[in-house]
Protein backbone atom coordinates (compact mmCIF):
# COMPACT_ATOMS: atom_id res chain seq x y z
CA UNK A 1 0.00 0.00 0.00
CA UNK A 2 2.70 2.48 0.81
CA UNK A 3 4.14 0.96 -2.69
CA UNK A 4 1.41 2.14 -4.52
CA UNK A 5 1.06 5.43 -2.31
CA UNK A 6 4.33 6.53 -3.54
CA UNK A 7 3.87 5.41 -6.90
CA UNK A 8 1.00 8.18 -7.31
CA UNK A 9 2.82 10.48 -5.86
CA UNK A 10 5.65 10.49 -7.84
CA UNK A 11 3.82 10.72 -10.97
CA UNK A 12 2.13 13.48 -9.32
CA UNK A 13 4.68 14.92 -9.00
CA UNK A 14 6.24 14.33 -12.23
CA UNK A 15 3.16 15.88 -13.97
CA UNK A 16 3.75 19.28 -11.09
CA UNK A 17 7.37 19.45 -12.38
CA UNK A 18 5.65 19.95 -16.54
CA UNK A 19 3.45 22.00 -15.61
CA UNK A 20 4.94 24.53 -12.98
CA UNK A 21 5.23 27.80 -14.52
CA UNK A 22 8.79 28.75 -13.32
CA UNK A 23 11.94 26.56 -13.82
CA UNK A 24 12.99 26.81 -10.22
CA UNK A 25 9.81 25.45 -9.27
CA UNK A 26 10.05 22.39 -11.79
CA UNK A 27 13.43 21.55 -10.63
CA UNK A 28 11.78 21.30 -7.14
CA UNK A 29 9.25 18.96 -8.11
CA UNK A 30 11.77 17.14 -10.23
CA UNK A 31 14.09 16.52 -6.82
CA UNK A 32 10.74 15.78 -5.29
CA UNK A 33 10.25 13.13 -7.70
CA UNK A 34 13.68 11.80 -7.19
CA UNK A 35 12.83 11.84 -3.47
CA UNK A 36 9.84 9.49 -3.69
CA UNK A 37 11.60 6.92 -6.44
CA UNK A 38 14.76 6.83 -3.91
CA UNK A 39 12.36 5.41 -1.22
CA UNK A 40 10.73 3.18 -3.63
CA UNK A 41 14.19 1.74 -4.38
CA UNK A 42 14.70 1.07 -0.99
CA UNK A 43 11.38 -0.72 -0.32
CA UNK A 44 12.51 -2.75 -3.43
CA UNK A 45 15.62 -4.18 -1.93
CA UNK A 46 17.93 -1.25 -4.01
CA UNK A 47 19.70 0.29 -1.30
CA UNK A 48 23.00 0.97 -2.88
CA UNK A 49 20.99 2.63 -5.82
CA UNK A 50 18.70 4.33 -3.48
CA UNK A 51 21.49 6.10 -1.80
CA UNK A 52 22.67 6.80 -5.29
CA UNK A 53 19.44 8.10 -6.45
CA UNK A 54 18.93 10.26 -3.04
CA UNK A 55 22.49 11.91 -3.55
CA UNK A 56 22.73 12.79 -7.36
CA UNK A 57 18.84 12.90 -8.73
CA UNK A 58 17.72 14.89 -5.59
CA UNK A 59 21.22 16.46 -4.20
CA UNK A 60 23.41 17.00 -7.64
CA UNK A 61 21.03 17.06 -10.61
CA UNK A 62 18.88 19.62 -8.69
CA UNK A 63 21.83 22.22 -7.57
CA UNK A 64 22.95 22.16 -11.21
CA UNK A 65 19.33 22.99 -12.23
CA UNK A 66 19.34 25.99 -9.73
CA UNK A 67 22.93 27.23 -10.81
CA UNK A 68 21.76 26.81 -14.46
CA UNK A 69 18.79 28.76 -13.98
CA UNK A 70 20.63 31.74 -11.95
CA UNK A 71 22.85 31.86 -14.80
CA UNK A 72 20.31 31.82 -17.84
CA UNK A 73 17.36 33.34 -15.66
CA UNK A 74 14.09 32.15 -14.62
CA UNK A 75 12.25 32.98 -17.89
CA UNK A 76 8.44 31.96 -18.33
CA UNK A 77 8.30 30.65 -21.57
CA UNK A 78 4.62 30.91 -23.53
CA UNK A 79 3.47 27.51 -23.10
CA UNK A 80 0.64 27.88 -25.90
CA UNK A 81 1.33 25.37 -28.25
CA UNK A 82 1.14 25.17 -31.98
CA UNK A 83 -1.52 22.71 -32.08
CA UNK A 84 -4.34 22.41 -29.78
CA UNK A 85 -3.51 21.36 -25.92
CA UNK A 86 -6.38 18.71 -25.80
CA UNK A 87 -4.35 17.28 -28.48
CA UNK A 88 -1.25 16.22 -26.89
CA UNK A 89 -3.61 15.36 -23.87
CA UNK A 90 -5.43 13.20 -26.11
CA UNK A 91 -1.72 11.72 -27.00
CA UNK A 92 -0.58 11.20 -24.16
CA UNK A 93 -3.45 9.06 -22.45
CA UNK A 94 -3.09 7.36 -25.63
CA UNK A 95 0.58 6.45 -25.00
CA UNK A 96 -0.32 5.38 -21.33
CA UNK A 97 -2.63 2.84 -22.35
CA UNK A 98 -1.04 1.80 -24.80
CA UNK A 99 2.08 0.91 -22.28
CA UNK A 100 -0.17 -0.12 -19.93
CA UNK A 101 -1.35 -2.77 -22.15
CA UNK A 102 1.72 -3.94 -23.09
CA UNK A 103 3.58 -3.71 -19.83
CA UNK A 104 1.04 -4.50 -17.10
CA UNK A 105 0.75 -8.04 -18.22
CA UNK A 106 4.38 -8.95 -17.99
CA UNK A 107 3.54 -8.44 -13.93
CA UNK A 108 1.68 -12.13 -14.12
CA UNK A 109 4.31 -13.73 -16.45
CA UNK A 110 6.03 -16.08 -14.84
CA UNK A 111 10.25 -15.09 -14.54
CA UNK A 112 13.13 -17.79 -15.18
CA UNK A 113 14.59 -19.21 -12.49
CA UNK A 114 16.80 -16.96 -10.91
CA UNK A 115 21.11 -17.69 -11.56
CA UNK A 116 23.03 -17.80 -8.19
CA UNK A 117 23.40 -14.29 -7.31
CA UNK A 118 26.95 -12.69 -5.81
CA UNK A 119 26.60 -9.24 -4.42
CA UNK A 120 26.90 -6.19 -5.89
CA UNK A 121 30.62 -5.75 -5.75
CA UNK A 122 30.70 -9.40 -7.65
CA UNK A 123 28.14 -8.47 -10.09
CA UNK A 124 29.11 -4.55 -10.90
CA UNK A 125 33.14 -5.43 -10.79
CA UNK A 126 32.97 -8.99 -12.19
CA UNK A 127 30.06 -9.63 -14.59
CA UNK A 128 29.44 -6.31 -15.48
CA UNK A 129 32.87 -5.26 -15.79
CA UNK A 130 32.52 -2.74 -18.97
CA UNK A 131 29.73 -1.08 -17.86
CA UNK A 132 32.10 -0.11 -15.61
CA UNK A 133 34.36 1.40 -18.11
CA UNK A 134 31.47 3.04 -20.51
CA UNK A 135 30.50 4.61 -16.79
CA UNK A 136 34.29 6.10 -16.68
CA UNK A 137 34.42 7.18 -20.41
CA UNK A 138 30.99 8.95 -20.13
CA UNK A 139 32.14 10.39 -17.20
CA UNK A 140 35.40 12.01 -18.73
CA UNK A 141 33.47 13.06 -21.88
CA UNK A 142 30.54 14.58 -19.67
CA UNK A 143 32.96 16.59 -18.01
CA UNK A 144 35.30 17.34 -21.22
CA UNK A 145 31.92 18.62 -23.06
CA UNK A 146 30.90 20.45 -20.05
CA UNK A 147 34.45 22.46 -20.02
CA UNK A 148 33.97 22.95 -23.79
CA UNK A 149 30.72 24.40 -23.71
CA UNK A 150 31.10 27.14 -20.64
CA UNK A 151 34.68 27.66 -21.52
CA UNK A 152 34.90 31.54 -22.42
CA UNK A 153 34.79 31.94 -26.36
CA UNK A 154 38.26 34.67 -26.56
CA UNK A 155 39.14 36.01 -29.57
CA UNK A 156 40.49 34.57 -32.61
CA UNK A 157 44.48 35.77 -32.91
CA UNK A 158 44.90 38.13 -36.05
CA UNK A 159 48.30 36.26 -36.69
CA UNK A 160 51.03 34.49 -35.46
CA UNK A 161 53.47 35.66 -32.50
CA UNK A 162 55.93 36.17 -34.53
CA UNK A 163 54.11 38.56 -36.82
CA UNK A 164 53.09 40.38 -34.11
CA UNK A 165 57.05 40.65 -32.62
CA UNK A 166 58.02 41.85 -35.54
CA UNK A 167 54.82 44.49 -36.40
CA UNK A 168 55.64 45.75 -33.10
CA UNK A 169 59.47 46.56 -33.82
CA UNK A 170 58.55 47.71 -37.08
CA UNK A 171 56.15 50.32 -35.38
CA UNK A 172 58.92 50.77 -33.01
CA UNK A 173 61.97 51.46 -35.71
CA UNK A 174 59.45 53.50 -37.26
CA UNK A 175 58.94 56.00 -34.37
CA UNK A 176 62.48 55.91 -34.14
CA UNK A 177 62.78 57.37 -37.55
CA UNK A 178 60.47 60.06 -37.42
CA UNK A 179 62.22 60.90 -33.95
CA UNK A 180 65.66 61.15 -35.54
CA UNK A 181 64.25 63.21 -38.74
CA UNK A 182 62.66 65.57 -36.51
CA UNK A 183 65.39 65.90 -34.23
CA UNK A 184 67.69 66.49 -38.12
CA UNK A 185 65.14 69.04 -39.02
CA UNK A 186 65.02 71.26 -35.74
CA UNK A 187 69.59 71.42 -36.05
CA UNK A 188 69.19 72.94 -40.06
CA UNK B 1 -7.93 -7.39 -5.05
CA UNK B 2 -3.86 -6.95 -3.77
CA UNK B 3 -1.45 -5.47 -6.51
CA UNK B 4 1.75 -7.63 -6.46
CA UNK B 5 5.05 -4.99 -5.66
CA UNK B 6 5.82 -5.42 -9.41
CA UNK B 7 2.62 -4.41 -10.56
CA UNK B 8 2.77 -1.28 -8.22
CA UNK B 9 6.59 -0.41 -10.13
CA UNK B 10 5.03 -1.02 -13.48
CA UNK B 11 1.53 1.22 -12.88
CA UNK B 12 4.62 3.64 -11.58
CA UNK B 13 6.61 3.02 -14.75
CA UNK B 14 3.58 3.87 -17.46
CA UNK B 15 2.66 6.82 -15.50
CA UNK B 16 6.05 8.39 -15.69
CA UNK B 17 6.73 7.75 -18.92
CA UNK B 18 3.26 8.76 -19.76
CA UNK B 19 4.50 12.32 -18.08
CA UNK B 20 7.67 12.82 -19.76
CA UNK B 21 6.24 11.95 -22.59
CA UNK B 22 3.67 14.93 -22.34
CA UNK B 23 6.59 16.88 -21.00
CA UNK B 24 8.40 15.85 -24.16
CA UNK B 25 5.38 17.38 -26.58
CA UNK B 26 4.14 20.15 -24.67
CA UNK B 27 7.62 21.74 -23.53
CA UNK B 28 9.63 24.34 -25.25
CA UNK B 29 11.61 25.68 -22.83
CA UNK B 30 15.26 23.56 -22.93
CA UNK B 31 15.58 23.04 -19.34
CA UNK B 32 12.27 21.99 -18.77
CA UNK B 33 12.86 19.67 -22.11
CA UNK B 34 15.78 18.25 -20.01
CA UNK B 35 13.46 17.78 -16.76
CA UNK B 36 11.18 15.65 -19.04
CA UNK B 37 14.03 13.70 -19.92
CA UNK B 38 14.94 13.22 -16.31
CA UNK B 39 11.27 11.94 -15.60
CA UNK B 40 11.47 9.68 -18.54
CA UNK B 41 14.63 7.97 -17.15
CA UNK B 42 13.71 7.89 -13.70
CA UNK B 43 10.60 5.68 -14.99
CA UNK B 44 13.29 3.36 -16.56
CA UNK B 45 15.15 2.86 -13.60
CA UNK B 46 12.43 1.90 -11.45
CA UNK B 47 11.41 -0.71 -14.28
CA UNK B 48 14.95 -2.30 -13.93
CA UNK B 49 14.95 -2.32 -10.09
CA UNK B 50 11.97 -3.95 -9.84
CA UNK B 51 12.40 -6.12 -12.70
CA UNK B 52 15.60 -7.17 -10.68
CA UNK B 53 13.70 -7.50 -7.19
CA UNK B 54 10.82 -9.43 -9.29
CA UNK B 55 13.03 -11.92 -10.65
CA UNK B 56 15.59 -12.00 -7.76
CA UNK B 57 18.57 -11.01 -8.77
CA UNK B 58 18.28 -7.41 -7.60
CA UNK B 59 21.53 -6.79 -7.70
CA UNK B 60 22.14 -6.93 -11.54
CA UNK B 61 18.89 -4.98 -11.58
CA UNK B 62 21.48 -2.40 -9.42
CA UNK B 63 24.14 -2.78 -11.19
CA UNK B 64 22.64 -1.60 -14.41
CA UNK B 65 20.01 1.18 -13.02
CA UNK B 66 23.86 2.22 -11.48
CA UNK B 67 24.79 2.49 -15.05
CA UNK B 68 21.88 4.10 -16.34
CA UNK B 69 22.19 7.09 -13.60
CA UNK B 70 25.80 7.60 -14.42
CA UNK B 71 24.70 8.27 -18.34
CA UNK B 72 21.34 9.92 -17.14
CA UNK B 73 23.84 12.81 -15.28
CA UNK B 74 25.75 13.09 -17.98
CA UNK B 75 23.16 13.71 -20.26
CA UNK B 76 21.41 16.29 -17.76
CA UNK B 77 24.73 18.15 -17.56
CA UNK B 78 25.26 18.44 -21.19
CA UNK B 79 21.80 19.72 -21.49
CA UNK B 80 21.97 22.07 -19.48
CA UNK B 81 25.55 23.20 -20.07
CA UNK B 82 24.00 23.58 -23.70
CA UNK B 83 20.90 25.82 -22.48
CA UNK B 84 22.96 28.07 -20.90
CA UNK B 85 25.43 28.44 -23.63
CA UNK B 86 22.13 28.93 -25.96
CA UNK B 87 20.79 31.43 -23.71
CA UNK B 88 24.38 33.59 -23.67
CA UNK B 89 23.94 33.57 -27.47
CA UNK B 90 20.56 33.87 -28.66
CA UNK B 91 19.23 35.03 -25.48
CA UNK B 92 16.06 32.78 -24.98
CA UNK B 93 16.02 28.88 -24.09
CA UNK B 94 12.89 28.87 -26.37
CA UNK B 95 13.33 26.08 -28.80
CA UNK B 96 11.10 27.89 -31.83
CA UNK B 97 13.44 30.36 -31.60
CA UNK B 98 16.62 27.86 -32.52
CA UNK B 99 14.79 26.91 -35.45
CA UNK B 100 14.87 30.86 -37.27
CA UNK B 101 18.85 30.51 -36.94
CA UNK B 102 20.66 30.47 -40.57
CA UNK B 103 23.95 29.74 -41.40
Amino acid sequence: MVNLLLVILATAFSIGAIRAGRLITSALWLAGVSALISVLFFLYGARQVAVIELSVGAGLVTVLFVFAISIAGDDVVDTHALLPWPLFVGVSILFVFLLGWFILPASVLPFAAAATQGSLDDVLWGQRGLDVLVQVVLIFSGVLGLLGLLAEVKPPLEGSAAEEISAERDRELQAMEGQFSGEEEAGK
Amino acid sequence: MTLSPLTIALIGVVGLLGAGFYGLLVCRNLIKIVVALQILVKAALLGLVAAGSASGQINLGQSLAITVIVADTVVAVIGIALGVQIRRHVGTLDVRDLSKLRG
